[in-house]
């Protein structure tokens, strides 16, 4: 699939801005007044921002409304309704906090839910593609999602503790991710020959292209070249998103300035890990369309 | 909603007959005709007289090269469209309603209107039969001339999908694959129309009939029968006189093919 920037900075920001937001909502850190305020724009800014852009690839933005109704049956739906629900009920929240001193409990913890919820959706709309054998993994994708949302949460949030566990859940889930994930394109069993309904026959080739141009399905779904360096950038994006803050929030220091430091470059270093393991979310994810044209 | 109908009135599709179908590419042209100048946005091209032109199309003809174990290979040509799925999976996940599946005929089609061109119902689709236009950015697909089949204004012989009229070799086939008694129904049930994918588990309307078995000389023990080899002298295979010389002389230099 192809790697759209657009997509790759929304799953990411939204997934580190609800990550926080969930601890947030659960009270994590206890911050009030000013502190609050920092870290509710942190969360907003990283959510919302993400939000916005993935409008940037919708070719009617202006109609992005209309994707509220459709919650019964489409997981982008839900997301959006979703996504809009935890962050009304986390403003409210937000609000108690910030200016009235005051924890709405009930209303931190639906938002906290609703958050968690939100990642929940995204990642749904990956891991509902039949057509997409290495998102349609279930409970792989979704656990993948929310591990790492809750890990880049948690080390947002400043709960060192929290985020040391979610850190190992989200690299053990990654590593199980990629090692099944390799395999599920020929457990799909989905091949030229089921394609064609020519198999029986004999061995099938793509002979000659309807095309001798690109199209549309061809650069939105088949998209070899992303794949060249995967093994490469996956050594890089597991110990960008999860090695490298581990080693900070676990080497003994002394000094704040310090620990803030290393918490600085543990949140840096994840973001630009969590980008690096979404481009090969969607580099390596293979469609079957392909198949039709001789690749994949 | 997105919901998919429980049941259609009609299946109102194609039956694509792999065996008669010439690979001319008519059925693409037509298509593309006939969907530019009459329903939604028309069908555009991008850089269409460049380096590299590309554009939106419904209807794609492929060429396959099937090797059996034994015998020649043979080349099928195989044009491609909206199948218009029973459980079309591009219809539940729009997120808009812009994509649905009609009740009285079964025919999927957007609402261009409606549609916001997120992209998702061309991933959800195995066949590749949705392509986001460039210029109107919303989502194109097969309408089975959804415009020509109930169109009064039309003589009744046009009242077809545009490719099925224009097909020269008769591989293209319309009507209704819900109706058992329907001649499409007929040629399925005759001639062992398949379905594509049928592990995505959409069940295409849409079906597909093998191409027959060919070379049935050889297989009757016949052997390849070549009419024009005892009227042709053979090729010479090895070079005599200064050319042979010649040919083993560069041979034994290095680098050469001992």
């Amino acid at each position: 699939m192809h790697p759209a920037p657009s997509v790759i900075a929304f799953t990411t920001l939204s997934g580190l801005g609800f990550g926080l937001l969930f601890f947030l909502g659960l009270g994590m850190p206890a911050a009030r007044g000013l502190v609050a305020f920092v870290f509710y724009a942190i969360a907003f800014g990283l959510a919302v921002g993400g939000l916005l852009a993935s409008t940037f690839h919708l070719g009617h933005p202006e109609r992005a409304w209309k994707a509220f109704s459709q919650w019964r049956s489409s997981w982008l739906s839900r997301e959006g309704c979703c996504a809009v629900a935890a962050l009304l009920t986390m403003a409210v929240h937000a609000v108690g906090v910030i200016f009235f001193d005051h924890r709405l409990r009930l209303v931190g913890g639906a938002g906290a839910m609703l958050s968690l919820g939100t990642v929940f959706t995204t990642s749904m709309i990956y891991a509902q593609l039949k057509t997409v054998p290495r998102w349609n993994m279930f409970p792989l994708t979704p656990a993948l999602f929310l591990s790492l949302s809750l890990a880049g949460g948690a080390l947002l949030a400043g709960q060192d503790g929290k985020a040391s566990g979610f850190l190992v859940l989200a690299g053990v889930t990654l590593l199980a991710y990629w090692y099944q994930g390799d395999f599920a394109f020929d457990d799909s069993e989905t091949t030229l020959a089921t394609a064609t309904g020519l198999g029986a026959r004999g061995q099938v080739r793509a002979f000659e292209p309807p095309h001798t141009g690109s199209n549309y399905l061809l650069r939105e779904m088949v998209h070899e070249v992303g794949r060249k360096h995967s093994k490469r950038l996956r050594w890089i994006g597991f110990s960008l998103a999860i090695v490298v803050p581990l080693l900070c929030l676990l080497i003994p220091v002394e000094g704040l300035a310090l620990k803030h430091a290393l918490a600085g470059v543990a949140v840096l270093s994840h973001i630009a890990g969590v980008a690096c393991t979404r481009w090969l979310f969607f580099a390596e994810a293979e469609h079957v369309v392909g198949l039709y044209y001789g690749k994949r | 909603m997105t919901d998919l109908p429980s049941a259609t009135q009609r299946q109102m599709g194609l039956v694509i007959d792999l065996d008669t179908c010439v690979g001319c590419q008519a059925c693409v042209i037509s298509c593309k005709g006939w969907n530019t100048e009459n329903y939604g946005a028309p069908l555009s091209d991008q850089d269409a007289y460049g380096a590299d032109p590309a554009g939106t199309f419904l209807n794609r003809v492929h060429s396959y090269e099937v090797q059996p174990d034994h015998g020649p290979a043979q080349l099928i040509h195989f044009p491609k469209s909206c199948l218009h799925c029973e459980d079309a999976p591009c219809v539940t996940v729009c997120p808009t309603g812009a994509s649905y599946k009609r009740v009285e005929d079964g025919i999927v089609l957007v609402n261009e209107s409606d549609c916001i061109g997120c992209g998702l119902c061309a991933w959800s689709c195995p066949y590749g039969a949705r392509e986001l236009d460039l210029a109107a950015g919303v989502m194109k697909k097969c309408t089975l001339c959804v415009d020509r089949i109930y169109n009064e204004n039309l003589p009744e012989e046009d009242r077809i999908p545009s490719c099925v009229r224009t097909c020269p070799s008769g591989a293209r086939h319309f009507g209704d694959l819900g109706d058992p008694t329907s001649e499409v129904s007929g040629l399925v049930a005759d001639r062992g129309g398949m379905d594509l994918m049928p592990e995505m588990g959409t069940k295409p309307v849409n079906k597909y009939l093998p191409p027959r078995p060919k070379d049935g000389l050889a297989a009757q023990g016949h052997g390849d029968i070549d009419l024009l080899a005892p009227l042709l002298s053979p090729v010479a295979t090895d070079a005599t006189g200064f050319l042979g010389w010649l040919d083993r002389a560069l041979d034994k230099l290095p680098g050469g093919d001992h």
